[in-house]
């Protein structure tokens, strides 16, 4: 059975025939070639696949292509369109929030809406949001770091220091 | 304080430069295997075995091949004709590519299905129709070695039991007599569980035969993609891929830890059927069954016994080991070490006698015995050494950071002969444990606890004073597969004086492009940020052993230092001839040579290194280029301190690790940044094993956990706020005194948490937990131990 949807992916409409049981990390994949989201499991519980549809985090490998029909869709690949890194992917790169950057793209979602419906996160609250995203590498200390840079950049705030307190 | 040579702009040593590698991976814009798409490229899905010990009867792959897209059905007699349907590992045991006639364990590959896209390749697997006839498993490997069990390995000439090897180290006769005379001997039984390195990025390859040109382009998930080649053209050459005919890359990496040095059949059927059919091949295995069938880590039974004098003086220790190997040994040790490096473990102190002996036995359990973050079995020797060290303090009643002081090799005893035979380099443990117990308060706690104690409430300080072994290795010692563990770095200078510097190893999330840049940059005085790094492609890099077990500092780090002395050298010929005086006369500070007494009569190194494209000595070869394969000429060992505290809670036993700090010291630092960022992930594969990871199988040989529900790998709750710091005691025999970081955290965080753990619930006498330590493995043994009742 295949029908067609169309779909808004960071700020482009995508028309596609898609089988109903074509997931939407496949379609985001394979179909349109943003190879940046990633696959890290299939049981829903890695984050390494997390999109925003209509704002919302969403992991897409747990929702058809086709739920997704009339949805405005972003990725990582959206996040920077002008080329310079956002507060989110600094605060990544400035705190060393990545290693291997596998997980990072999900955390990157993630961690948008995070901050969209949390401006000021403790870091309590840094640690429940991105529990649904797992990172092998990282230890996660700097993620959160990352994300506490992120939001007093937003905030217009003065930003944490990013020297590593390894003394 | 760390030292920083050159200046910010620079970079060198010392500098915590921003990561040169981030930008695409922050963008989207990684390139790992799985994004790899070519033209007429299918995919591979591969049917697996529902049980853990059976004879295949039959394979009926008629309805796969009715479903739209799927192409082919490969099985082990479609390998056979070809000689294909096995393998070697890297240990020089045999492992099935498909099987024939019998699988040896759950989740082993039985068939491949080839189609035009996954979803079909997905239908055709679940449509192959496969008959078994199950037989009874051999799951335990304390039974592997009975009279009643089933000779697992029947295919190996002269194998008549489930023996796989027996190994030891040190003095059998000798340590036995310290045993039998000391006034203290301390035992316990421990468990080093099975556990999965579960990198988020599983592992896949797209195998690319090209019929023409009669050559294979494997992209694939490795860490080591020269090894890989050499083993390509070992199990290929008679078909004709011979190594010249064979290009390994390996793409951006997400994680490795040593689940991607091995090579499973998945790489082999993908390479075998491409090269049959001629069209790219791509297999990608899902989570599942990474977790299911791909090499484990760990699984040592360990009966570890201490001996020592009243006072605490350790005398002795002995170690046996029961390692359970699955259905073949397939290990990514050393060839000479079977046991790894698991004969560090007389640990951090001063004592003369020791004796570890280990034997491996087969059961009907994936094979492996790769790392997991940790270099060669340094983990479960250090659990050991460790567990113990805080099992004496509890028998005689002595403060376990006393009786480590007690018991250190002193910083003047370097370089230190252990008691099995290595040459530790440098160290100072008293430095690193004292700098750990001010970080945290040591003496605030011990206070705090006796309060705790005395209302009831369980709280446990935990110490890990390990030493780490890691670089391997020097040839005299050190082959895998019969090729000498040295590793390599190759320099280009541009004329403009930017340059390019390959390498044998490959990073999967390190930062190579950047540390191996900065020693670069330390030694040329080139900015870093000029110096592009590329790994992976076995065209291009010059040959090496690959990137695991912390080796790639102590190797390739140090082929980088040494091939830039190499241009040094080269750039003072060329800048006594520019400046016309002598080599003598010069001095360099890094980026330029300058004239001595004079200044302001100097040549930068862009300078000189324009002149050597354009204005050379004559009789000097043009150019400027280098290439160092370095053989290390020992080990190099980091060494740690951690503490750890713990409160448990009274009712539900959860486990709450309040406070961790961690001081490293792996010799010199080449980034600060990434080495503390090494030091978090390591912390957190560290408390991984300790309260959360194992892999169980029942007596039937079902894995109970093999998905990311239930095998749990830890979130950012879970993951403590990690407090690290740092030591520095370089490295006396490595170029630029470093030594290598990785997997320390993950070798020393498990004791300091079991100990903790143990230390909170020995007031109610436990002496020892096995991890993972969970929420019901505490209440359980408090339940046993009538706990719940006083109250
Ligand atoms: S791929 Fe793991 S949650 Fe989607
Ligand atoms: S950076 Fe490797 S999984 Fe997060």
């Amino acid at each position: 059975m295949k029908n067609e949807i169309t779909i808004t992916v960071n700020g482009e409409k995508h028309t596609a025939e898609v089988e109903n049981r074509l997931l939407l990390v496949h379609l985001i994949r394979e179909n349109l070639a943003l190879t940046g989201t990633h696959i890290g499991c299939d049981t829903s519980n890695c984050g390494a696949c997390t999109i925003l549809v209509n704002g919302k985090s969403v992991k897409s490998c747990t929702i058809l292509a086709v739920q997704a029909n009339g949805k405005e869709i972003s990725t990582v690949e959206g996040l920077s369109p002008g080329g310079e890194l956002n507060a989110l992917q600094e605060g990544f790169k400035e705190n060393h929030g990545l290693h291997c950057g596998f997980c990072t793209p999900g955390m990157l979602m993630r961690a948008t809406e995070l901050l969209e419906q949390n401006p000021n996160p403790t870091e309590e609250e840094i640690r429940w949001g991105i529990s649904g995203n797992l990172c092998r590498c990282t230890g996660y200390n700097n993620i959160v770091k990352a994300i506490q840079y992120a939001s007093a950049k937003l905030r217009g705030v003065e930003l944490p220091s990013t020297e590593p307190d390894f003394v | 304080m760390i030292k920083c040579k050159t200046s910010k702009e620079i970079s060198g040593m010392g500098h915590s430069m921003k990561r040169k590698e981030d930008a695409r991976f922050l963008k989207g814009k990684g390139n790992y295997v799985d994004d790899i798409k070519l033209p007429g490229m299918l995919h591979m899905d591969i049917v697996r075995s529902p049980y853990a010990y059976a004879k295949i009867v039959k394979i009926n792959a008629e309805e796969a091949l009715k479903i739209p897209g799927v192409i082919a059905v490969v099985t082990g007699k479609d390998l056979e004709q070809y000689n294909l349907h096995w393998m070697p590992t890297l240990m020089s045991d045999t492992q099935m590519v498909l099987p024939t006639d019998t699988v040896m364990y759950q989740a082993q590959e039985v068939a491949a299905v080839i189609a035009t896209d996954r979803y079909a390749a997905r239908d055709g697997k679940e449509a192959v129709m496969v008959e078994y006839e199950p037989m009874k498993p051999l799951m335990d490997p304390k039974k592997s070695m009975d009279e009643d069990a089933p000779l697992l390995r029947p295919d190996k000439e002269g194998q008549t039991n489930n023996h796989i090897w027996h190994w030891e180290a040190g003095d059998r006769e000798a340590t036995e007599k310290v045993f039998n005379e000391a006034d203290v001997v301390v035992k316990e039984h421990m468990h080093i569980p099975r556990i999965h390195v579960a990198s988020i990025e599983t592992c896949g390859c797209v195998a690319d035969y090209d019929k023409v040109e009669n050559h294979l382009t494997m992209y694939m998930t490795t860490q080591a993609p020269h090894a890989i080649r050499t083993v390509i053209a070992l199990v290929a050459g008679h078909v004709g891929l011979t190594e010249e005919k064979v290009r390994v890359i390996s793409p951006d990496i997400g994680g490795g830890f040593g689940g991607k040095v091995p090579v499973y059949p998945g790489y082999v059927i993908a390479i075998a059927v491409s090269f049959l059919v001629g069209k790219p091949i791509k297999w990608v295995e899902d989570r599942s069954e990474n977790l299911q069938a791909d090499s484990f880590a760990r699984d040592y039974h360990i009966d570890a016994e201490m001996a020592a004098d009243k006072n605490g003086k350790i005398l002795a220790t002995r170690f046996k080991v029961l390692a359970d190997h699955g259905y073949t040994d397939a290990s990514a040790n050393p060839s000479k070490f079977p046991t790894g490096l698991f004969s560090i473990g007389t640990g951090s102190y001063d004592y003369g006698t020791a004796f570890m002996e280990a034997d491996a036995v087969y059961t009907n359990k994936p094979p492996g015995g790769v790392a997991y973050r940790c270099s060669f079995r340094v983990t479960e020797a250090v659990h050991a050494i460790e567990r113990m060290t805080d099992r004496l303090a509890l028998e005689i009643g002595k403060d376990p950071a006393q009786l480590r002081f007690e018991n250190f090799i002193k910083k003047d005893q370097f370089p230190w002969k252990s008691p099995t035979g290595w040459e530790y380099d440098s160290g100072d443990y008293h430095a690193g444990l004292e700098l750990a117990m001010k970080a945290i308060d040591y003496e605030g706690l011990r206070k705090e606890q006796v309060e705790k104690r005395a209302n009831g409430e369980m709280m446990g300080i935990g110490i890990s004073t390990f030493t780490e072994i890691v670089g391997a290795g020097p040839s005299k010692d050190f082959d895998i597969l019969g090729i000498k563990m040295f590793d390599s770095a190759e320099i280009r200078v541009h004329p403009t004086g930017k340059a390019i510097a390959r390498f044998g190893t490959k990073s999967q999330g390190q930062g190579h492009e950047t540390t191996y840049a900065q020693i670069i940059a330390e030694e040329l005085g080139i900015p870093a940020e000029h110096i592009q790094i590329e790994e992976g492609d076995t065209d291009t890099a010059p040959y090496g052993l690959g990137t695991y077990a912390s080796r790639s500092t102590p190797t390739a780090g140090a082929a980088a230092a040494m091939a830039a002395r190499k241009l040094r050298d080269k750039a003072k010929k060329i800048a006594a001839h520019l400046l016309e005086v002598s080599e003598d006369d010069l001095e360099w500070e890094p980026g330029k040579f300058s004239v001595k007494g004079a200044p302001e009569k100097s040549k930068t190194i862009q300078e000189i290194v324009f002149a050597s494209y354009t204005n050379h000595p004559q009789g000097m070869e043009a150019g400027f280029e280098a290439t160092h394969y370095y053989d290390p000429p020992n080990l190099t060992f980091p060494s740690g301190a951690y503490i750890c505290v713990v409160d448990i809670d009274k009712e539900t036993c959860e486990i709450k690790v309040r406070r961790f700090v961690a001081i490293d010291d792996c010799g010199n630092i080449i980034n600060p940044m990434i080495v503390q960022g090494q030091v978090h992930g390591g912390l957190t594969q560290g408390i991984a094993p300790a309260m959360y990871e194992e892999l169980i199988y029942d007596e039937a040989g079902n894995i109970l956990n093999g998905t990311f529900m239930d095998y749990l790998v830890p979130t950012a709750v879970e993951s403590p706020k990690w407090e690290t710091g740092h030591t520095v005691t370089p490295s006396p025999h490595h170029p630029i005194g470093a030594k290598g970081v990785g997997e320390s955290p993950t070798v020393g965080a498990p004791p300091a948490i079991a100990n903790a753990i143990v230390d909170a619930l020995s007031v109610h006498g436990v002496t020892h937990m096995e991890i993972p330590i969970t929420p019901f493995k505490v209440w359980k043994e408090l339940q046993k131990r009538g706990v719940f009742d006083k109250e």
